[in-house]
């Protein structure tokens, strides 16, 4: 269905991919092709090629080239991270700790190695999503040999206090990996003054190519690889390398780099002003994730006595495109275990929806959404038993 | 969104006797089990035992919305016994069918019917 206007505003799912990065690729879709593990001509032009996003990639996050590994998406990365650090220091002992509301991709992984038989202490947050640092403190052990806790959640925009928690985690000597995939465009990040051990990106988030992540990982630290092969990636990922997608991903972080601080500004404008506008004309909104400490291009919210796949379905036909933390949203039919870490009671988060800004926004899509999503709200609520509910009990 | 039939949008998009009875005959209401939304009908029942008006309030996904709309549709004019007869799967049906992971919400519709109708029912033997 064609619509007024098109405004995409989903980009935590997917981004447009940056022109400068595909142009790089294109040559390795086509004449360029060629295996890094050649030892001939056309070897050495793909290995060079991923040696240079390679740099590009550790400068980003102020890392050493080699201490980078390239894998398939920032899932990969993750999995890598957390089984591969703990199987490294599994004679050190079994219990591990990640903050309650990591990305799926950390959660599971560490779940995993829970039905394993190692022991998994989630830390708890506050009700910004917030990491509760004296619970960290309290809940380590002699026995933790990794902490994972990222850098900003993509889901309600949370900014974690990184640096904070790897100092406590260094001062027992426990390695810390912190999930940067949602942060790593907008936040300048040095693993140095960060004090962290291993860290995750995505290209996909740095308006980069899907199908691409990295993890940097501090030499010295033991990974056991997840994928047995060959020995690309330094003996730590098997598999012949995704060179178009690497490339792709190194124009993307050199360009993050570059543009940080005017896409920030940017995002941070569009983000502010939907925050500003909607709880202006939408009565029981509520901002979820912290007012201050977030990602600026995350504008996410709760809607009172509606249901977020009503929400999504009604903005779509009006040509806006976004995603809701819902239960009926999700394929398990389970609520957002974010909202849920966070004390959002179950039909709260049930309105959950999140408006992800790209640079390709502007301030009329912040309008234009200002627009035609109140009635949205006001139709469903129509409809909805506890906003009568809601309007019986008021009088 | 694809995974909805043409039916289920239209039902969504333009829901049919929505609302409530201010003095209904019978009134319904339940919760999901699985997602913990919630459905909600009133029933006005004529002389000769025919449903004369269903409405309702749902708190729910698209799908859920469609078959609380789908339902009022089947039910209004029908006998009790005849009301009694929907089922979820002949709700799922009218709509053009619904994907796997939504078949739940059609439970809803036709259940909170038929709490209505019990509702009706008890109300009527206490008379
Ligand atoms: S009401 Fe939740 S999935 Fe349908």
């Amino acid at each position: 269905m064609r619509t007024a206007r098109e405004v995409y505003l989903d980009n935590y799912a997917a981004s447009p991919l940056l022109p400068e990065a595909r142009d790089a690729m294109l040559p390795f879709l086509g004449e360029s092709f060629g295996n890094p593990s050649s030892l001939h001509g056309r070897g050495d032009a793909a290995r060079e090629a991923v040696e240079e996003a390679r740099s590009r990639v550790a400068a980003l996050i102020g890392a050493a080239p080699e201490e980078i590994i390239f894998t398939c998406n920032g899932t990969e990365a993750n999995n890598l991270a957390v089984k591969g650090i703990t199987a490294g220091s599994r004679r050190k002992g079994r219990h591990i700790m990640v903050s309650a509301v990591e990305h799926f991709s950390v959660l599971h992984a560490a779940r995993s190695l829970e039905k394993q038989g190692y022991e998994l202490e989630l830390v708890p947050v506050d009700e910004y999503g917030r990491i509760d640092l004296g619970a960290l403190r309290s809940l380590m052990r002699d026995d933790t040999i990794l902490v994972s806790v990222m850098l900003a959640n993509g889901e309600v925009g949370t900014i974690q206090p990184v640096a904070e928690a790897a100092c406590i985690a260094a001062e027992r000597g426990v390695p810390f990996h912190t999930d940067a995939a949602a942060a790593a465009a907008h936040l300048p990040i040095d693993v140095e003054s960060l004090g962290v051990q291993a860290l995750t990106l995505s290209s996909d988030l740095l308006y980069g190519p899907q199908g691409v992540g990295a993890l940097w990982v501090r030499r010295g630290l033991r990974v056991i690889p997840l994928l047995d092969g060959g020995v690309q990636e330094g003996g730590r990922r098997g598999g012949t390398e995704n060179v178009a997608g690497i490339v792709g991903m190194g124009v993307a972080a050199e360009l993050a780099r570059e543009r940080m601080t005017e896409r920030s500004a940017h995002l941070r404008g569009l983000r502010d002003a939907l925050i500003a506008g909607l709880p202006a004309r939408v009565d029981h909104v509520h901002l979820t994730g912290h007012p201050v400490e977030r990602l600026p291009w995350n504008a996410s919210f709760v809607v009172e006595f509606i249901e977020g796949e009503g929400m999504l379905l009604l903005l779509d036909q009006q040509g806006v495109a976004v995603s809701s933390g819902s239960a009926c949203t999700s394929r398990a039919l389970k609520g957002s275990h974010v909202l849920t870490a966070m004390g959002v009671p179950p039909e709260r988060a049930q309105g959950s929806i999140l408006f992800s800004f790209g640079p390709q926004n502007t301030l009329q899509d912040v309008d234009y959404v200002l627009e035609v999503f109140p009635p949205i709200v006001e139709r469903l609520r129509q409809m909805s038993p506890l906003y009568a509910k809601f309007l019986k009990e008021r009088g | 969104m694809a995974q909805y039939s043409d039916v289920v949008m239209d039902h969504f998009t333009n829901p049919r006797n929505v609302g409530e009875i201010e003095d209904a005959d019978g009134v319904g209401e339940v919760g999901n089990p699985v997602c913990g939304d919630m459905m909600t009908f009133y029933i006005k029942v004529d002389e000769e035992g025919r449903l004369a008006e269903v409405k309702y309030k749902t708190f729910g996904c698209g799908a859920a919305i469609a078959v609380s709309s789908m339902v009022s549709e089947m039910a209004k004019g029908k006998t009790i016994e005849e009301a009694l007869k929907i089922t979820r799967d002949g709700v799922a049906e009218e709509l053009g069918g619904l994907p796997a992971n939504k078949m739940h919400c059609s439970n809803l519709g036709a259940d909170a019917l038929h709490k209505a109708i019990e509702d009706y029912l008890e109300k009527k033997g206490k008379e």
